[in-house]
């Protein structure tokens, strides 16, 4: 049967230049917490055999964007190296992640959309608060701003439209959940994501190492402070 | 602090050559719009090729010196009074305390960059004196601010002179013609589409700045879908959202991105991009394969250090 271009588009993985400086990875389409956990095994790969010439790489939801500088190394050894990488990776490599607790102030002027989101799911906010804290959470990948991950893993039952018209001025720290997703603001920022809570925490200081609070193939679990409240 | 903004422009920054090594964290490199104008400005004064320089864009701008300095300014698309009197491009010269330094925008390009000898020691984040706002690593530069200037050995108008000859420049032009290598999402646009990325010319939009360029012309549709699960992203890169209008990615571009891409910008052609003037200029995108950028690359890193001296005191002319 003739493969159609369509096809093509579907065989992973598959690697493709980005310029003359950079490779991209594309593991899969799909995003599932299995596929993430290859991009971080791939990820822990490329740390343990560094590559000279190769400045640093990005991990997402299912690709690993791997930069050099070609004047030091020369694109078809970035690319044999990368597979070599992958082909040794193993499905069930346990990759050792770090576990982040975040603090979390929910509901009142913390968490101004915690009673919507409540009522659009016929919950009491306590409950709300209670599915929130109870997932442990996965950084799939970090993007967007300055120390913002994508966090896989939210309670579904939970999934909230975002806001119609986003706000100009979103707090940093703020917590929030969009659709299917949750994350937190890392800077002050506008936003359109419901916000529960808030966080005291830096995810983002320029100022001094470590800079993020967190990296990407983290685990998170939220704690709320203020439990007894509800 | 040696030099104060009388006049600061529309864009006007502090930048070296990035920093590195947290795309991974969703923090962008930053760093210079034209690496060649910012590099070659840096060789006319003798220093190191990460030091940093004032970024000056699309408006007027004004200085005061407040001490002696060997400076060089390189770009396109002003024009460099001393005290009045208007200064080369592209060649380094002498300043004295006191002197006003004026920035005049004028048609051709949209940045230029100025060295210092000694190099700008502003404040470092991570190990960068790059300027990144949006991050609240810094801010624009407005009128009151002062900059400082790092010590330097250079310290007479006879270190002044030395300057990068024209051949060796980027070949910035109202027609620009950038070698672009496809992918990596090439194969998701239709043929006519693909067809009309390398025939048609395009224009740069006002909507654009240190982030991206946003691009006009004929509209690329996508054969599939247009959304991507995000994806890291480098500078030069081209995303078509579903709009079929191209944004091309600059130093301070998102990190990822779930829009497909056609194609990515060869680093050397990188500055003509930056330096095409919204609504003005035409783009038109050639193909190019990455080891034939490779070899562009190399060659317009080496022109950064051909400078030359006129056997006579250049001074004595002006």
């Amino acid at each position: 049967m003739k493969r159609t271009i369509t096809d093509e588009l579907k065989m992973f993985p598959r690697f493709n230049p980005v310029g003359e400086s950079a490779i991209l990875l594309e593991i899969d389409e799909e995003l599932s917490l299995e596929i993430n956990r290859r991009v971080y095994a791939l990820d822990t790969c490329i740390q343990a055999n560094p590559l000279r010439g190769v400045r640093e790489w990005v991990p997402a939801y299912s690709s690993m964007l791997v930069i050099f500088d070609p004047l030091l190394v020369g694109i078809s050894e970035v690319k044999s190296w990368l597979k070599n990488c992958l082909e040794n990776v193993s499905d069930n490599e346990v990759q050792k992640a770090k576990k982040v607790v975040i603090p979390v102030h929910y509901g009142g002027e913390n968490g101004p959309d915690l009673n919507h989101v409540a009522s659009y799911h016929h919950l009491s906010p306590g409950e709300v608060v209670r599915r929130h804290t109870a997932q442990t959470y996965h950084v799939g990948m970090m993007g967007f701003t300055p120390g913002f991950a994508y966090l896989l893993g939210l309670d579904l039952s939970l999934a909230t439209p975002r806001l119609k018209s986003p706000r100009t001025n979103v707090p940093a720290g703020s917590v929030g959940i969009a659709g299917g997703q949750t994350g937190i603001y890392p800077l002050e920022s506008p936003g359109g994501w419901q916000l529960i809570g808030r966080t005291d925490l830096a995810l983002f200081n320029p100022d001094q190492p470590p800079y993020f609070l967190l990296a990407p193939g983290d685990e998170v679990q939220f704690k709320a402070i203020n439990m007894g409240a509800f | 602090m040696p030099l104060f903004v009388e006049n600061a422009s529309l864009i006007m920054s502090l930048q070296d050559l990035g920093r590195f090594g947290f795309m991974r964290f969703g923090l962008p490199e930053s760093g210079p719009m034209d690496w060649r104008a910012f590099g070659s400005a840096n060789r006319l004064v003798d220093n190191p090729p990460d030091s940093a320089c004032l970024e000056v864009g699309f408006t007027d701008a004004s200085l005061r010196l407040e001490k002696d300095a060997l400076f060089a300014i390189c770009g396109v698309g002003y024009q460099i009074y001393l005290n009045g009197r208007q200064m080369p491009l592209w060649m380094s010269f002498w300043v004295q305390k006191g002197d006003r330094l004026d920035f005049e925008k004028t048609p051709g390009g949209n940045w230029v960059y100025l060295a210092a000898a000694g190099g700008i020691s502003s404040q470092v984040w991570m190990g960068s004196r790059s300027v990144y706002p949006k991050g609240g690593l810094g801010r624009l530069l407005q009128r009151g601010d002062r900059i400082p200037i790092g010590e330097s050995t250079h310290q007479s108008r006879w270190d002044a002179g030395w300057f990068i000859p024209q051949a060796n420049r980027p070949a910035y032009d109202r027609d620009v013609s950038a070698g672009v290598i496809p992918g990596p999402h090439y194969e998701r646009f239709t043929d006519e589409a693909q067809a009309a990325f390398w025939q048609q010319k395009f224009k740069v939009t006002s909507r654009s700045d240190r982030m991206g360029y946003r691009l006009q012309g004929e509209n690329l549709a996508h054969r599939t879908g247009v959304d991507l699960l995000s994806q890291g992203m480098v500078m030069g890169e081209i995303q078509v959202p579903s709009d079929g209008q191209p944004i091309v990615m600059m130093p301070d571009h998102p990190t990822t991105g779930g829009y497909t891409s056609i194609g990515t910008i060869c680093r050397p052609d990188l500055p003509l991009i930056a330096q095409a003037q919204p609504g003005i200029s035409e783009i038109n995108f050639v193909k190019i394969n990455p080891n034939d950028a490779r070899d562009r690359l190399i060659k317009a890193t080496n022109d950064i250090d051909k400078i030359e001296k006129p056997q006579e005191d250049i001074w004595t002319h002006l």
